[in-house]
């Protein structure tokens, strides 16, 4: 189960990018728990400059606008 | 060509069936728009391709790591010129600007860069460039610079930083995180181009239509000159008008721009046009909205002030010298 957060203040490309990782991850049958951070203290925390930020197990591994599908199933496959 | 192929979709193609003639007001509107749409879109999408593929080699956390200890002045001409390729979108400006500060980079370089980035962007040059030829777009990019640096030295100099939002001060940013995932293949840069298009001109597109048909109906049916008496160079109040009247008009450029460019032709002056379009761009209120959650409201309207300043002279010093 991978646990994925995504950082954004509710801006339409964070939804669309929380909606676009569950998608994909639907169609891959693959499990995960997603999570919104909108708290603008945590999302600094992570040193993320340009939202959404995807976080990935703790890991960022993206900033700054909707990540394109190929991405996202690279990081469910890993 | 397109002037020739517009000439020929007008006047041969559609002007039998509606009876348009060359000279007549309706021809000239049709004619107009036929011949605007095609070339500034297709401007537009060159423009914004090539810069989604310019974002490709430059993040947020770069221009950052660029800025950090770098003094005012020589800090605050990067900042600004840094603004014009840095991928930016004001909902993400909270966590930039504290990005920023929190890296070193000084308030007021800041400052220049989040006046540069909304405001010198491609889509206002590539209009610019597409609708009143590559002059005025380097005028506006020049001038544009020209008020991000000088606004930026201005704030950075009142010392303004005990004017941020307490909470600001405190805040731990966390280490930049390895998001250097390796450097990109030219397809994915190529692919950033695309989805760069698709995101802005799928957005744009239709205000952009539908401005150039409202500048097509003002180019084929306002007099000549009307505008000479409320947007010309002899009403000094018409330069702080334009620019207040930009405020509400943000997001917007893309529909308003084909309209001034209309008004121009009717004797509107290019400083108070210029003053108004660096308005559209630079001072929009759900920025404001959104940078107030960092800043007191002493350091807001210092940040308008101090911005709207700097467009007005733009727009005076030009109405007086051209």
């Amino acid at each position: 189960m991978k646990q994925i957060k995504v950082l954004g203040t509710g801006c339409r490309n964070c939804e669309t990018t929380a909606k676009l990782i569950v998608e994909v991850a639907a169609a891959r049958g693959a499990a995960i728990e997603l999570e919104k951070i909108t708290d603008m203290a945590a999302i600094l925390g992570y040193g993320v400059l340009s939202t959404p930020g995807v976080v990935i197990d703790g890991r960022v591994v993206h900033a700054g606008g909707v990540p394109d599908r190929k991405k996202i199933e690279g990081w469910l496959d890993s | 060509m397109l002037d020739d192929f517009a000439t020929w979709l007008t006047f041969d193609l559609i002007g039998p069936l509606l009876d348009l003639k060359p000279g007549s007001r309706l021809g000239e509107a049709v004619h107009f728009f036929l011949y605007d749409t095609p070339k500034v879109l297709l401007l537009l999408v060159a423009v914004v391709f090539l810069m989604g593929v310019v974002h490709s080699y430059i993040s947020p956390q770069r221009t950052r790591d660029w800025l950090a200890g770098k003094p005012l002045g020589l800090g605050n001409v990067m900042a600004a010129s840094l603004g014009i390729v840095t991928p930016f979108c004001s909902c993400s400006a909270v966590p930039l600007f504290i990005g920023f500060l929190s890296a070193g980079v000084p308030l007021g370089v800041t400052f220049s860069f989040l006046i540069s980035a909304p405001m010198v962007n491609e889509v206002a040059l590539a209009l610019l460039f597409g609708l009143l030829g590559w002059k005025v777009a380097a005028l506006y990019l020049g001038l544009g610079l020209g008020v991000a640096i000088a606004s930026g030295l201005a704030i950075g100099r009142l010392g303004m930083e005990q004017h941020l939002e307490d909470w600001v001060r405190a805040i731990q940013v966390g280490k930049s995180p390895e998001l250097e995932l390796g450097t990109p293949s030219w397809r994915e840069r190529l692919g950033a181009g695309v989805s760069h298009v698709r995101e802005i001109v799928g957005r744009v597109w239709p205000w952009l239509i539908a401005g150039i048909g409202l500048g097509a109906g003002i180019h084929g049916y306002v007099p000549q000159d009307m505008m000479a008496g409320i947007m010309g160079k002899s009403q000094w109040w018409a330069v702080p008008f334009a620019v207040l009247l930009g405020v509400p008009m943000y997001s917007n450029a893309a529909g308003i721009l084909p309209v001034i460019q209309a008004l121009l032709g009717k004797g509107a002056a290019l400083g108070t046009t210029l003053a108004f379009m660096m308005s559209v761009t630079a001072l929009s209120a759900p920025e404001m909205v959104i940078l107030r959650r960092v800043l007191k409201p002493t350091l807001i309207a210092v940040f308008a002030g101090v911005v709207a300043v700097g467009i007005m002279l733009v727009g005076f010093v030009f109405n007086a010298v051209l």
